[in-house]
């Protein structure tokens, strides 16, 4: 039923090509294939003949593995790559993709060199349409990210649309962005040459052959079950593109990965009159949510509609793969829309309406990496219907992990750690891609939540935020809340709110922050990922103090801030370690890092020790009170003096708080302000919150949110994990020699990486950025990823960046490298290489002036009010 | 303003300052403007002043007249020559000469009475004539909407643990005025101390009165005749001792749909003396109730009581007119009993009950549960002659109208068809004044030799349901006159199960352009949408019943003019219409038949 896109000339062609293989142990006629049996052991079996399997192959054994099986249920490239619209293009979001793509292209590029068979590859270049000023701002914003990687691109005018495609309507066009070195090639034939340059490295590949499920001893691959048998194998990857969710789920210990398959539907005419040159360029009209490039003469046209299909929710059903129609009503709004951009393809004779399952996962990134829960499981899908874009990278980066135990880049974005099984839910996946899908052409915008999919984990003082104005933000589940809307302010309504500048939040933000300063507020934390470490004897401590790359052996009661790094000397996690006593520790991390922190601690782990590690997220909820009151209000809850005399701070106790004990006060806060951490246990929760509300009023205290939160950390130059901090920053890049034992003379993990840094220096550095010339009014705000300048010279990207409610500027946090002018090196970054520069930020291809600082800004940490400033207005409950 | 604001306005008003009882006691200043506004023809044998007196107070006149000035130019002037056509030639003029207008009651007998709103209207239409200027109007399709939907009503089977356990899943219910005010009415309630649920809908005549007190007492009677002994004795110890009574019914009601508050205690009492009755008659042995008996029972007892409580009068001056009113007008009903799979359609008059069946193919095709009673039925025919002397064979039937005047053979009220001569003038003279001073009541239909020549004993149909069966509809004759049962049927299936069985298009061989395609779909698109516009099946209904154009599509234009029409020419263009539609569970249904 399968229609077969790339014309049935090409179909014979391939299969002529395939017999011609030798190596390939493989062919299309049944008999031969039963002929040859399976090996009975290998290091590596994939998963699935599809893009991603073959790019993983291919790289592997480039790399020297060449002891690898390649299985294939039906026949390679016969799944969604068969069907990929075969375009390359490399304006993505994401810096990490950005460089998967155009690491594809250029191995694409010299793959019918390298290995003899044509795979299509045609230079076409790619324009983006803008229809709107924001969708302009968003192109630029990539533009000048593509171009400081060495992509060129460029801004372009309406008119200079037309002359490069000749169809184009572009009356309603207000720009574009054009992308020369886009391509488009056949994934099918990709797939094959790559499948043929890894079969004669040495890879084995069978088609017609099923995984059953993979066989784990011990939480480590032992091997594989086929239909034809089994193979013993170390490494196990998973590529197996739409069914990889239930492959994963097939498993004794199930791995989950997170993803589900839509619909999706593109158009394929006949030839022009004058047919399309094979080099006309591939046009994305994002604003009509379709793409269109030239095919055979004619075009092929699909897109992504705001009404997705998901499909195959109850696993592989053959009733809805014999359903996979054409649906001509649901392709109708796009169809309106291709014709409203080139209206003279009305007469243009339809060859077929192609259906092809493309796969989504739930925040838009592809799913890469190792499971947490089984050794040696690898894992490569969930594309997003960019699996050609992205395969040649992605197998690359995978192969690298595989082989070196990390891969080149950071790619934590699209880590399979940073999913649990809490996403695991075919009801949660089938709803959260139906919202993915008509994101991928919907607009960006910073600070964006997903609205399905939500509610799952929260705190216990969920409803009593929310009927106080609380909106939500969601991480790794949970309910976390943004600002709190006072009671006489309204907000604009979500597709209003979408916007490049100032936000309607801002003033919202700006009081709570403002509160915090000055008296004190609450934020409810509970999200933090924690973890309680214990053991009989001094196992703990040893252990820890070889993960962590501060010191832990702290008098009881002492709360360390450390890493953990790995050998590289990258931060693998980010967090703070309370000791409750002698074996016993607390350990806070970024929500985020709840799958994957767990993982590392027990891949670390001695094996048969008595150590006990235990997941404690759920049972504390925390609740942090930042402000320079925080001390009297829980002084008078506890009837204990909290001063830094009795209550220094880094220090954690557990006290009672209104009627609840064995409340956990941490005095620290996240941000640098005064204040306290409650770690309470769940029951005393909503207790606890409501006494310290009722006592804290006469103090002004109030509710506050993540965002007055970012705003006060990254003022005060604290580096967050996840955005600012990642496994190839180490602790001397971001100015954190203090939190790391190297003098102690103790081993820990990453400490040869960090002495050698030490003696030859950094060769990027944790900068902070203060916007000088930047109207908050009237300028675009920054988000991350925007390019940083110095002198002129590309030198580092920003990571993360929010508005300095007291130094009134807008901050930026982002690494500056020194590449030499003529080799592009990189080079050794001294602080006096940082402050002898003139830095400028690039936001969507404005430049703004901005002062970079080595050091948090001083001034903010001796705030103090002047009596004589008090005013009327203080006495006012805020 | 906008119009939506106009109208819930409208309703509003109604309610809040005319709750009914006071409306009701302050209604002879009202009854000038609905006198004057009445066109007439359909109400004919009765002065306008007691019709219009009584409970109907909110079902929506108000949106209606909001309307009338609106009304395009020419559309006047062709709606006028219509009306005028009828005027000069109603001696002739017969039912299809106005398509949509079925009178009841023959136009040339009271002649005299149609011809003050007449004139009133004449001049009327003339002064809009010159005021109104060209300017063309529609409704917009929001404003379509709001009149479409006023009225609807959904109820979903409530699951338990979830699912659904019932063989009804729900239905949907909504009715379109024509009459000022609406003359129909619906029921929908749950047995609660048997099983099974009832629906109904009943057509007035002769005013809103006996339609009515048929709407909210005539379930009573069915759920009291299908009780066992036990739970009538449990009950009738109840209201002894003073105990809580056992509810036995769940009303399913639109807030439109009222019931009234001074007749209750009257309407309990004479249900009271139906189960004592059956209590007493019991003869001790615990035989299962049939469903079929039990529905004759119940209407014959209805309608028994409604004439008993006439002749009776009540010393109440208020109820004294209401039960006479009651009497003197009546009700067909048409009443859907569903216990599992067993389904029983009671009917009296020519209101319809209609199973939607899907065949294999996905083809819908149309089961007739019920029979209308009159001309068109000969058996009906063949019924009245039996019950009266030869020599009446002529008159009984004239004009396709029981004794030339009535349309349904068969219906609750209308005692005068059903009184002798003697009764019908002793009650009028000992009736009220404003009983005394209406000329309907004292017209005595020609050839009036052997009451009674009317019944509501109802003609009952058992249907066992089969997995097929999707859903029922009901409706009155308003829904008929329109659309074709087949029609009916298929839009309301469509509808059911969303477009999914709308074939799809697909371009196999054929040469097609992108651009014919793009046509294509457009069209195939504003299809869809008039589905998606309602949420009620019953609504979607009537939009096709009055929007339908000639070729079975939605025409908005059409329905715009539709629904713009003042009252007083709405009833020329249609009928009132109301229709529940109640859609089955394939699923029990065929569980059940596999425990078999």
């Amino acid at each position: 039923m399968f229609y077969w896109l790339l014309s049935v000339v090409r179909r014979q062609k391939t299969s002529r090509r395939w017999q011609n293989w030798p190596s390939v142990r493989s062919s299309s006629t049944a008999a031969e294939v039963h002929s040859v049996a399976l090996p009975a052991q290998a290091q590596v079996v994939i998963c699935g003949g599809g893009i991603m399997g073959t790019s993983v192959a291919y790289h592997l054994s480039k790399m020297g593995w060449k002891d690898i099986v390649l299985l294939e249920q039906g026949r390679l490239a016969a799944g969604s790559t068969r069907f990929c619209a075969g375009i390359l293009s490399t304006a993505r979001h994401l810096s990490i993709e950005q460089k998967m793509a155009d690491y594809s292209n250029k191995l694409y590029h010299q793959l019918e060199q390298e290995t003899g068979i044509q795979i299509g590859y045609t230079k076409t270049g790619s324009i983006f349409l803008a229809q709107t000023q924001d969708r302009l701002i968003s192109l630029k914003r990539i533009n000048s990210r593509l171009n400081v990687i060495g992509i060129p691109s460029e801004i372009i005018s309406p008119k200079k649309v037309a002359e490069l495609h000749p169809l184009l309507n572009v009356h309603d066009l207000v720009g574009a962005m054009h992308v020369p070195e886009d391509a488009v090639v056949s994934s099918a034939d990709v797939t094959l040459a790559l499948a043929s340059a890894a079969s004669q490295n040495g890879v084995q590949i069978y088609d017609q052959t099923s995984v059953l499920h993979v066989m784990v001893k011990k939480g480590q691959v032992t091997g594989v079950e086929t239909d034809k048998g089994q193979i013993e194998c170390q490494y196990f990857v998973n590529c197996a593109g739409q069914w990889a969710y239930e492959l994963g789920l097939s498993n004794e210990e199930p791995v989950s990965i997170p993803l589900h398959a839509c619909e999706h539907f593109y158009l394929l005419t006949r030839p022009l009159e004058t047919p399309l040159q094979s080099n006309t360029p591939t046009i994305v009209d994002a604003d009509g949510r379709i793409y269109i490039r030239n095919w055979q003469g004619g075009i092929l046209s699909g897109g992504f509609e705001k009404n997705p299909k998901p499909i195959f929710t109850e696993g592989k059903n053959q009733l809805e793969i014999q359903n996979l129609q054409e649906d001509w009503d649901h392709f109708e709004p796009l169809l309106s829309s291709l014709l409203r951009r080139m209206p003279e393809l009305e007469t243009l004779e339809i060859v077929k309406l192609v259906n092809c399952p493309e796969t989504f996962t739930p925040d838009m990134r592809c799913i890469m990496g190792e499971s947490p829960v089984v050794q040696g499981y690898f894992v490569l899908a969930g594309m997003n219907s960019a699996g050609l874009s992205f395969g040649g990278g992605a197998g690359k980066y995978l192969a690298e992990w595989m082989v070196h135990g990390y891969p080149s880049e950071n790619v934590w974005e699209l880590d399979l750690k940073r999913f649990g099984a809490l996403q695991s839910s075919r009801t949660f996946l089938r709803h959260r891609v139906m919202e993915v899908m008509p994101l991928l052409y919907d607009l960006k915008v910073p600070r964006w939540d997903f609205q399905t999919g939500r509610q799952l984990r929260t705190s216990p003082l969920y409803d009593r935020l929310d009927a106080q104005g609380a909106r939500w933000m969601e991480k790794h589940g949970f309910e976390r809340p943004k600002y709190f809307v006072p009671p006489d302010k309204d907000l604009l309504a979500l597709e209003q709110s979408k916007t490049f500048y100032k936000p309607d939040w801002f003033d919202i933000v700006e009081s709570e922050v403002k509160c915090c300063k000055e008296a004190v507020c609450v934020i409810d934390m509970s999200s933090f990922t924690k973890f309680e470490i214990t053991s009989t004897g001094d196992q703990a401590l040893e252990f820890l103090q070889y993960l962590f790359s501060n010191d832990i052996d702290v008098p009881v009661g002492h709360i360390v801030h450390t890493g953990m790094l790995n050998e590289g000397g990258g931060y693998e996690n980010d967090c703070s370690i309370a000791r409750l006593n002698k074996r016993s520790f607390f350990m806070i991390s970024p929500t985020d890092q709840q799958v994957h922190c767990w993982a590392w601690l027990k891949k670390h782990m001695p094996v048969d020790s008595n150590l006990l590690l235990e997941d404690v997220t759920w049972k504390y909820t925390a609740l942090n009170l930042i402000g320079p009151r925080a001390v009297d209000v829980l002084s008078e809850l506890s009837y204990t003096p909290m001063t830094a005399d009795h209550f220094p701070s880094l220090f954690c106790k557990e006290m009672s708080v209104g009627y609840a004990n064995g409340i956990r006060v941490m005095s620290m806060t996240h941000t640098g302000e005064p204040g306290f951490m409650l770690y309470i246990p769940i029951e005393y929760a909503l207790h606890v919150y409501n006494e310290v509300m009722s006592v804290g009023q006469k103090y002004g205290i109030r509710n506050a949110g993540y965002y007055a939160l970012r705003s006060l950390r990254i003022e005060k130059f604290f580096a967050f994990w996840g955005q600012d901090l990642n496994t190839l920053t180490t602790p001397l890049e971001c100015g954190r020699e203090s939190r790391v034992k190297l003098e102690k003379g103790m081993d820990f993990i990453g400490r040869d990486a960090l002495l050698q840094q030490k003696q030859h220096g950094v060769y990027k550095r944790f900068i902070m950025f203060i916007l000088d010339d930047h109207d908050t009014d009237l300028d675009l705000w920054p988000w991350w990823g925007e390019p940083i300048y110095r002198n002129g010279q590309y030198v580092g990207k920003t990571t993360s960046s929010a508005y300095g409610y007291t130094l009134e500027r807008h901050v930026c946090l982002g690494f500056v490298h020194n590449f030499s002018e003529d080799t592009r090196e990189e080079q050794v970054v001294t602080p006096d290489f940082i402050n002898r520069g003139e830095y400028e930020i690039d936001i969507a291809g404005q430049r703004f002036q901005a002062k970079a600082k080595l050091y948090p800004v001083a001034s903010l940490f001796t705030h103090k009010r002047r009596k004589d400033d008090v005013e009327l207005s203080d006495l006012h409950g805020k | 303003m906008s119009i939506s604001a106009l109208l819930s306005m409208g309703r509003c008003c109604c309610r809040c300052c005319c709750p009914r009882g006071l409306w009701m006691l302050s209604a002879p200043c009202c009854d000038d403007r609905r006198m004057c506004v009445c066109p007439g023809p359909r109400r004919i044998g009765i002065p306008v002043r007691s019709s219009s007196l009584p409970l109907f107070s909110d079902a929506m006149p108000a949106p209606t007249q909001l309307f009338f000035p609106l009304i395009r130019n020419c559309e006047l002037s062709r709606i006028y020559g219509t009306a005028c056509y009828c005027h000069h030639k109603h001696l002739c003029c017969s039912p299809s000469y106005v398509p949509q207008s079925r009178l009841r009651y023959a136009p040339h007998l009271a002649y005299a009475t149609f011809c003050r709103p007449k004139e009133n209207w004449w001049q009327y239409t003339q002064g809009r004539r010159y005021a109104s200027t060209p300017q063309k109007f529609y409704l917009t399709p929001p404003q379509v909407n709001s009149i479409l939907k006023a009225n609807e009503y959904s109820f979903k089977v409530p699951e338990f643990d979830g699912k659904n356990v019932s063989s009804i899943l729900g239905f949907d219910s909504n009715q379109l005025p024509a009459n000022a005010p609406i003359e129909d009415r619906r029921s929908a309630a749950t047995c609660l101390q048997t099983r099974g649920m009832l629906l109904g809908v009943f057509d007035g005549h002769a005013g809103c009165a006996c339609s009515q007190a048929v709407s909210e007492r005539l379930f009573y009677y069915i759920a009291v005749s299908l009780l066992p002994h036990e739970t009538l004795l449990e009950i009738e110890n109840a209201v002894e001792s003073g105990r809580a009574l056992l509810p036995i019914l769940q009303w399913h009601k639109h807030p439109n749909d009222y019931f009234s508050k001074e007749a209750s205690k009257l309407y309990f009492n004479s249900l009271r003396t139906y189960w004592q009755e059956l209590i007493d008659l019991n003869t001790g042995e615990s035989a299962d109730i049939d469903v079929k008996e039990a529905l004759i029972n119940a209407f014959k007892r209805l309608d028994n009581d409604i004439s008993l409580e006439a002749q009776v009068g009540d010393p109440n001056s208020f109820l004294n007119y209401l039960v006479l009113r009651v009497a003197f007008s009546g009700a067909t009903a048409c009443v859907a009993h569903v216990d599992g799979v067993d389904l029983h359609v009671a009917n009296t008059g020519d209101s319809r009950a209609m199973l939607g069946v899907q065949e294999e193919d996905g083809s819908w095709s149309a089961v007739t549960l019920s029979n209308d009673h009159n001309a068109q039925n000969e058996k009906e025919l063949e019924r009245l002659k039996l019950e009266h002397p030869k020599n009446e064979a002529k008159s009984v039937v004239k004009q396709d109208r029981l004794l030339g005047l009535l349309m349904p053979f068969r219906a609750f009220g209308d005692v005068k068809f059903k009184w002798s001569i003697d009764l019908q003038k002793r009650v009028i003279e000992s009736g009220p004044d404003q009983l005394n001073d209406n000329e309907y009541t004292k017209f005595i239909p020609p050839n009036y030799y052997t009451p009674p020549y009317l019944t509501a004993e109802p003609e009952v149909t058992y249907h066992r349901l089969r997995p097929q069966d999707k859903f029922l509809v009901l409706a009155t004759d308003g829904l008929w006159e329109t659309m074709h049962r087949q029609d009916v049927v298929r839009i309301v299936g469509e509808y059911l199960t969303g477009m999914h069985h709308q074939q799809p298009i697909a371009v196999g061989g054929y040469k097609v352009t992108l651009g014919q395609m793009h046509g294509l779909l457009t069209e195939r698109r504003a299809k869809m949408s008039s589905v998606f516009e309602d949420q009620n099946a019953a609504t979607h209904l009537i939009r096709h019943a009055v929007g339908n154009n000639e070729f079975g599509a939605v025409d908005h234009e059409r329905l715009s003019k539709m629904l713009s029409l003042p009252e007083e020419l709405a009833r020329m263009y249609r009928d009132d219409i109301t229709i529940i539609v109640v859609q089955f569970n394939s699923h029990v249904v065929g569980a059940y038949q596999n425990q078999e």
